[in-house]
């Protein structure tokens, strides 16, 4: 397993600078919730290691540095993501969107056959995210909770190291959430997870450690009780020191 | 796996249909006048099945095929004006014009028989894959890349229409007399031209479903329906494109080298812009996602200009271009679609999911 470890990240859009100067270091194995207000920088941060943006800095993910890559080549060497809204290929059914994913590598001959049989990590991930049985459904079918269930399918099957997800449980009830958070866990033990999210119940249930964003920052990190305790957060989730607990306000303004 | 075995057995009907169709019926009902319409009409579904693939599954909007038609057209023409004119002699029309006293170095090439047919098809394949290199990884796509493909087309027109000389100019390479070895005013050579292209044809749509129900075709489908996505499973999007548009321009070379034959011309006038839009009207109008849809629809369209033509001159284009407009406004899936829209309609509870977008226009 590998760690993620960012240095001096500075994205800018037009003298806009959205992510200033971050330095972050999630370990091999890791669960870590990146949170912060709107406009922090949080997405911009994914976007820019996963190659969508322009970054600064340096972003090394093991051995490798991955600023400068193409955004297919960084999927290659084993980064996945998710978005806000969940992007699966709706006219395709579950288990083609799922083949898809796991076919990065495959040579022109495989390529140009049909698929004759259900590859064994397609299966594995149908069971492991709990859409076995709608396989055979197109994507644009499901719910909105399954769909960011077969979009963590397909980042398992493309056998991704480091998943970074975005606000995955956005919308969803709250067992879908239970569901979603142990899925996560189970995950995290054999894959590096970084998640994105507004959640601070979530947060508080399943995050191994947490790193806060602020004006493109990183203003506060540690354990959820840790950061729960810096004044600094309080400040800017509350506008002023106080003695409130900090998510819980937060969870009303998200 | 029952599902699978239902589509392919209805797929090997299909097939045998079709085949029965254009060998026994066609051959036995039709006149030879209109038995070679058919056979001009066959060409133009040639053309269809590739735009099937890079528009309908692809979403790449192929308004310059005309190129690509041209080329394989021009690719044959030329071999067989130069076996016409019998070895030392030059071209007709270039003794016309008088200036020329030798082949162009370009044309010799074209009286070998086996690289003008190997041309007709990875000359267009071969410009399809340098331009879509340069297109798709510089990322251009929708309306700039059919504006683009249009220009093309307009260009490639344009050129050969300046070249008098060596191309013919506006009036082309025309009067071609035979068809390696076979005298084309023989009725029943012109059969045997057409045999030849209805078997290209079924063999094309053969391979394009082929391929569409390949790995690669459900990848095809995800790329058009979200790019960037498919980027992010590691994939490059670019290439995915790229074989789907060169597999196309093939299609359209091998219909355009097939036309010369049926038609016995091959201008400029052919394959401009406004050829090149027909091309994709026929498709659009039976439905561009849709094999058989794209293929009858390009049938019908080819059979409703030479019909109404002849009855309207002035009328038709107005005709056409409504008929593009309407299909795509009102029935993007195309006529294949037709059935499950009337089904939809039918049913009291709309099934929202199952809605046929075939992705944007553009």
């Amino acid at each position: 397993m590998s760690g993620l470890e960012i240095r001096g990240l500075r994205v800018s859009f037009d003298g806009f600078t959205a992510v200033d100067g971050v330095d972050l270091d999630v370990r091999a194995g890791d669960l870590r919730f990146l949170i912060g207000p709107n406009g922090a920088g949080k997405t911009t941060l994914v976007d820019a290691v996963t190659g969508l943006v322009k970054a600064r800095g340096s972003v090394r993910f093991g051995d490798e540095e991955l600023l400068g890559r193409s955004v297919h080549r960084i999927a290659r060497s084993g980064v996945g993501r998710t978005f806000q809204t969940a992007t699966v290929f709706e006219e395709l059914t579950v288990l083609q969107n799922l083949d898809i994913a796991a076919g990065a590598g495959r040579g022109a001959w495989t390529m140009l056959r049909r698929r004759t049989s259900v590859p064994e990590e397609v299966a594995t991930a149908l069971d492991t995210v709990g859409l076995a049985e709608l396989a055979d459904s197109p994507a644009g079918t499901l719910a909105h909770g399954q769909k960011q269930w077969l979009e963590i399918g397909m980042l398992l099957v493309q056998d991704v190291r480091l998943l970074l997800l975005d606000e995955p449980v956005a919308g969803m009830s709250h067992d879908e959430r239970q569901a979603t958070g142990e899925l996560l866990r189970r995950i995290s033990e054999e894959r590096t997870v970084v998640v994105i999210e507004h959640d601070m119940d979530f947060m508080r249930s399943f995050a191994r450690s947490v790193s806060v964003l602020h004006a493109g920052r990183v203003l506060s990190e540690g354990t959820v009780a840790e950061v729960q305790a810096d004044p600094k957060v309080q400040e800017v989730y509350l506008g002023h020191a106080a003695t409130e607990d900090a998510g819980d306000l937060a969870v009303r303004e998200a | 796996m029952n599902l699978l075995k239902g589509r392919s057995a209805r797929a090997w009907t299909g097939f045998a249909g079709a085949a029965v169709a254009l060998f026994a019926v066609a051959p036995a009902a039709l006149s030879d006048f209109r038995l070679g319409l058919l056979a001009k009409y066959l060409c133009m579904a040639m053309v269809a099945v590739g735009i099937c693939l890079a528009w309908g599954r692809g979403g790449l909007l192929t308004l310059g095929q005309g190129v690509f038609f041209g080329l394989g057209g021009y690719a044959m023409a030329m071999h067989l004006k130069i076996a016409d004119a019998g070895p030392g002699n030059l071209p007709d029309f270039m003794q016309l014009y008088g200036t020329a006293t030798e082949l162009p170095w370009w044309w010799r090439p074209f009286g070998n028989p086996v690289f003008a047919l190997a041309a007709t098809v990875l000359l267009p394949m071969a410009v399809a894959a340098l331009l879509g290199l340069f297109v798709f990884r510089r990322r251009v796509k929708g309306a700039y890349f059919a504006i683009l493909s249009q220009a093309l087309a307009s260009a490639f027109a344009i050129w050969l229409v300046g070249q008098q000389a060596t191309t013919g100019g506006t009036n082309g390479l025309t009067d071609i007399q035979g068809f390696f070895g076979y005298a084309l005013d023989d009725p029943v050579n012109q059969r045997m031209v057409y045999f030849v292209i209805a078997a290209a044809l079924l063999l094309l749509i053969a391979l394009a479903r082929q391929l569409i129900h390949s790995r690669y075709g459900e990848l095809l489908v995800a790329v058009r329906d979200s790019e960037e996505r498919v980027r992010f499973l590691g994939y490059d999007p670019a290439n995915v494109k790229l074989v789907a548009y060169v597999v196309a321009a093939g299609m359209a070379g091998l219909a355009g080298a097939l036309f010369v034959p049926a038609v016995g011309i091959i201008s400029p006038a052919l394959i401009g812009i406004v050829p090149s839009i027909e091309f994709v009207i026929g498709a659009a109008v039976g439905g561009r996602a849709s094999l058989v849809g794209a293929v009858l629809g390009a049938i019908a369209v080819a059979w409703a200009k030479t019909a109404l033509s002849e009855e309207f001159p002035a009328g038709w284009t107005y005709f056409q271009g409504l008929l593009f407009v309407v299909a795509l406004a009102f029935l993007p899936g195309g006529l294949a679609s037709l059935a499950k829209v009337l089904r939809r309609r039918g049913a009291t509870a709309p099934a929202k999911a199952a809605v046929v977008t075939v992705g944007e226009a553009a």
